[in-house]
Parts: structure tokens; C-alpha cells; sequence
């Protein structure tokens, strides 16, 4: 690609509301089990995704294509403005510098510390210096509110810090893309919100774009009805504005299909069946 | 006709997925970016952490040849000799196999299961999402550590052997010490030293990729990490065999 059009890419990337992740037709099967029949949805720059569906609808996988952890049969994706479904494994490594994927289960590596699943990234795969690394790990750690904690391995932890040691984990590296996958599920309420807070504090607060994969209604509703705010050196979680909520859209898959698109208003006022069934 | 059709597609896809992965193993041991760190976790833990094991091995089957051996040649009045039996056996053939043997079921077995769990908990995933090529990570150093620790291991066996078969012939076979020692080096020959050393080397690159092979397609949660070490091990053990005589007849038809 010659310069001056990676640069135009990269301005267009840089606007607000620009196409970050987009999915064109795409369809995966494995032998004869369909998991995406044709799946076709864009997330903005800044905004959230919110995918929600039954066990087995496909919204795991749509974020393993995402970040080339699995290649589409067919159909094309565009990450950041690059093919990821056209790039080998050694190039989406590139891509994936930019990408924050968060695991059902946390996927902790439970040989290193907390400190050091933190830090994994910066101090394996950058030339970082070791201090700013472990600066860098500090104020992620603070971040989510995990700073004492940092010298426990993961086994001692519980299920909700698990969780917010593998958010800081991604986002450690500064990426511009998160992808939660089932964060909160398995969670208690109250730790489930503590969870929610973290992915509307690095929306709102670090600008990062977000796809939700889950089927847990409540905090789906949770992170597209709430805005952070910070008031004289505080964070705090608000109800969002008419215009920030519009920037949450739900969209539901079925069968490898997408069902349902649109807001949260949206959503609530559905009729189809299915659509309503799931809601209640 | 379907049942078979599908068999013979898995072993196929198999035999595919560990040539992939042979092929990835050693291409990335030439290329960077390379975890020197690892490199060395792996050679204490496959090196050092089996010496024990394979020491203790090499002892009492060296003691063991020369009883029995000293019995058999006993009938030809040939006591003396024993030396010359215990090196030639050690050397060729059971030195190398047993450190094999003994290395599948510590280092092959640990490997499976560590990476077993690793790929049902997500965490290889993990790794290739934070960037890092898990073959590069996690296979590299383990290969080299068995590659590089299994002739120093074995080496080191054969010779825990001898000494084995030196105890036994001097103090149960009454054999003079300077008479078993002069008989096991004339009975080895420069061929049945190669012999000894270019098989561990091949013999700890075929149970670590066996291993590794093995737990980076586990799948089924912990049962499946459990059926992928006892896979590692059986798979393992008779590689170890059977590699074993298709080396020797190789160096046979190149060497003697």
C-alpha cells in the first residue's frame, strides 16, 4: 500500500464516528454446524457494541474473527482499516497491538503474578523500559482499583477480580478497541456493576471503542444507560445523556443471524417474539 | 465405510497438524523474536529437573545387566568379559531408551498437561491475542531443552551404568576392576559412541514435539487435559521405541 494512502486511512480512522471494526457478509461454519450464516455490522469509533444472543448464537466467535483468533469462511473484515480475515498470523500480530480481548473466564495466566499478567505485553513483546513497565502496571492496577493486589497470583483472587485484572491486562498497552467476551457472567450483581463501571470508565474516560458480547440483559442495559464523568479529580458513573446512550447499540443474533439492531429505546420497545421472550 | 473414512481423516489431520507444527518449531528457532528467558526455565526444569530420575535409572540397569549377563557368560567362562556386554548394551541401545522412556513420562506427561491446560483455559488464545506466537513462546524452548538435554542426560545415564555394572562385577562377579574397565572401552568402537550420542538427540526432539503436539489440541476441559498426558505418554513411549529402531537401522546401514 504506498504511503499516502495508508495516511488517508489512518485520517480517516482518527475521526470521530469512524468505521473501527467492520463485518461484510460473513459466514463460518465448522463441518456442518452453521455458527454465522451472514452477519453484516459496523462499530463506530467511541462507541459500543453491544451483541447479545442465546448460548451458541455465534457472538463469541464474531469476536475471535475479529481478532483473527479464527478465520471467516467468508465475507470480509476490516479492523482498523486493515483485511484481517486476508492477513496470515504474523500480520494480524500488528493488528492485534491495537485490540483488547477480554475472556470468558479472564483466561489469567496462573503461572505469573498479577503484576506480571498485567504487564505481559509490555514487558514481553515492547522495548519499554522495565520502570515505565512497572509505572504503566501501577496506575492500570489503580485504575481498576486492584494496586494491592498486585503481588497475588490469580488462583487467590476472586471471580470479580479475576475479571478486572484480565480488563486491566487489556487495556495495559493502551489499545483503542476493546472486545469483552461474557465479562460479567457468572458474577453477582454487585460485582458485576463494579465490572460495568471499568468498561464505561475506559469508554467514556479513554475514549476506547467497545464490542459486549453477553447475555446477562442487565449489564448490557447497564453500560448503554451509564456515562463516566470526572468532577474535580473524581470519577463518577452517571446516567447518560438522550445523545450518549444512542452511541450504545444493541444487536441481537440468532442462528448465526442478526436478529435485532439498534439502541437501547429500541430494544426495549421490540415485537418481535423472540426479541421480547429474551427481554422478559 | 464412514466410520473408517473418518478415522483415516483425523490421523491424516493429525499427521498434518504435527508437521505444522515441527515445521513452525524449527523455522522460529532461527527467527525472532526468541525468549531467552524460557529457553533457560526449560533447560533447568527438562535438564536438571530429570537428572535424578534418569541417574537412578541408569544405576540399576547397569547393575542389573552385569548380574544377569555375568550368569550367562558364566556358561562360556567368559565372567571377565562382562564389562564388554554391560558398554555395549548401555551405550547403544539401553541408555538412550530408557532416558527416553523415563523422560516421556516426567518431561512429556508435565508438557502435555501444562500446555493441555492452558489451551482448555483460553490461555493460548490469550497469548496470541496479547501478541505473542505461542509455538515461539511455549514450543521453542521446550523442544530445545529436550533436544540439547536429552544426549547430556543420556551420556550421563550411560555412564551412572557402568559404574552400576563396575559395583555389581567387582563385588558379587569378584571381576578385578582393571579388567571390567579395560573390557568396556575395547568393546566399544567409534560407530557404537555415535550411535549413542545421535540418538538422544533425535529421540528428546520426538517426545517433546509429541508432547507439545498433543497439548495444544486438547480439547473437553480437564478430562480432555487428562486424556491428552496419558495420550502424551502412550504416543510418547512408543515413538521412543520404534524411532529408536528406525535410527538404528539407519545408522547401521550408514555407519558399520
Amino acid at each position: 500500500m504506498p504511503a499516502e494512502a495508508t495516511l488517508t486511512v489512518k485520517q480517516i480512522l482518527s475521526e470521530p464516528g469512524a468505521p473501527v471494526i467492520v463485518f461484510d457478509h460473513v459466514q463460518l461454519a465448522f463441518d456442518d454446524f452453521v455458527v454465522l450464516k451472514d452477519v453484516s455490522f459496523t462499530v463506530l469509533k467511541g462507541h459500543t457494541k453491544i451483541i447479545l444472543g442465546a448460548s451458541g448464537s455465534g457472538k463469541s466467535t464474531s469476536l475471535k474473527i475479529i481478532t483473527g483468533l479464527l478465520k471467516a469462511d467468508a465475507g470480509v473484515v476490516w479492523v482498523n482499516g486493515q483485511r484481517v480475515d486476508e492477513l496470515t498470523e504474523s500480520q494480524i500480530m500488528a493488528v492485534r497491538t491495537d485490540l483488547g480481548l477480554i475472556f470468558q473466564e479472564g483466561a489469567l495466566f496462573d503461572s505469573l503474578t498479577v503484576r506480571e499478567n498485567v504487564g505481559y505485553k509490555l514487558y514481553e513483546e515492547s522495548d519499554m523500559p522495565l520502570e515505565q513497565v512497572d509505572k504503566r502496571v501501577e496506575e492500570v492496577l489503580g485504575f481498576i482499583g486492584l494496586l494491592e493486589q498486585m503481588d497475588k497470583m490469580p488462583s487467590e483472587l476472586s471471580g470479580g477480580q479475576r475479571r478486572r485484572v484480565a480488563i486491566a491486562r487489556a487495556m495495559a498497552f493502551k489499545p483503542s478497541i476493546m472486545l469483552y467476551d461474557e465479562a460479567t457472567t457468572g458474577l453477582d450483581p454487585i460485582t458485576a456493576i463494579t465490572v460495568n463501571d471499568e468498561m464505561v470508565k475506559l469508554r467514556d474516560l479513554e475514549g476506547v471503542s467497545s464490542v459486549i458480547v453477553t447475555h446477562q440483559l442487565r449489564d448490557a442495559f447497564y453500560v448503554a444507560t451509564h456515562m463516566a464523568v470526572r468532577e474535580g479529580g473524581q470519577v463518577r458513573i452517571v446516567e447518560a445523556t438522550p445523545g450518549k446512550e444512542r452511541e450504545a447499540e444493541f444487536m441481537m443474533l440468532r442462528e448465526g443471524v442478526i436478529v435485532f439492531e439498534g439502541d437501547a429505546d429500541a430494544l426495549r420497545h421490540a415485537t418481535d417474539p423472540y426479541i421480547k421472550e429474551f427481554l422478559s | 465405510m464412514g466410520v473408517l473414512q473418518r478415522w483415516a481423516k483425523s490421523v491424516a489431520l493429525e499427521v498434518q497438524e504435527y508437521v505444522y507444527l515441527v515445521c513452525a518449531a524449527v523455522t522460529d528457532t532461527f527467527t525472532r523474536p526468541f525468549y531467552y528467558h524460557d529457553v533457560v526455565e526449560q533447560f533447568d526444569l527438562i535438564g536438571w529437573g530429570s537428572l535424578t530420575v534418569v541417574l537412578l535409572t541408569g544405576f540399576f540397569t547397569g547393575a542389573a545387566l552385569a548380574s544377569q549377563g555375568g550368569m550367562t557368560l558364566d556358561q562360556f567362562g567368559a565372567r571377565p568379559v562382562v564389562g564388554r556386554l554391560v558398554s555395549a548394551s548401555m551405550i547403544k541401545e539401553l541408555g538412550p531408551v530408557l532416558a527416553g522412556l523415563m523422560l516421556v513420562g516426567r518431561v512429556g506427561s508435565g508438557i502435555a498437561a501444562e500446555l493441555g491446560s492452558m489451551t482448555v483455559t483460553d490461555q493460548i488464545n490469550a497469548l496470541r491475542a496479547l501478541g505473542t506466537d505461542p509455538v515461539r513462546k511455549l514450543v521453542v524452548p521446550r523442544v530445545l531443552a529436550g533436544f540439547l538435554m536429552a544426549p547430556v542426560l543420556t551420556a550421563m545415564s550411560d555412564f551412572v551404568g557402568l559404574v552400576g555394572g563396575w559395583i555389581v562385577s567387582r563385588y558379587q562377579l569378584q571381576v578385578a576392576t582393571g579388567v571390567y574397565w579395560s573390557s568396556v572401552t575395547r568393546a566399544l568402537y567409534i560407530q557404537d559412541v555415535w550411535m549413542g550420542v545421535i540418538k538422544p538427540f533425535v529421540l528428546g526432539f520426538v517426545i517433546v514435539t509429541i508432547a507439545c503436539h498433543v497439548g495444544l489440541r486438547t480439547s473437553g476441559g480437564t478430562q480432555g487435559v487428562g486424556r491428552a498426558t496419558t495420550l502424551a505418554v502412550v504416543a510418547g513411549s512408543v515413538a521412543v521405541i520404534a524411532v529408536d529402531f528406525f535410527v538404528t537401522q539407519l545408522l547401521i546401514y550408514m555407519m558399520y
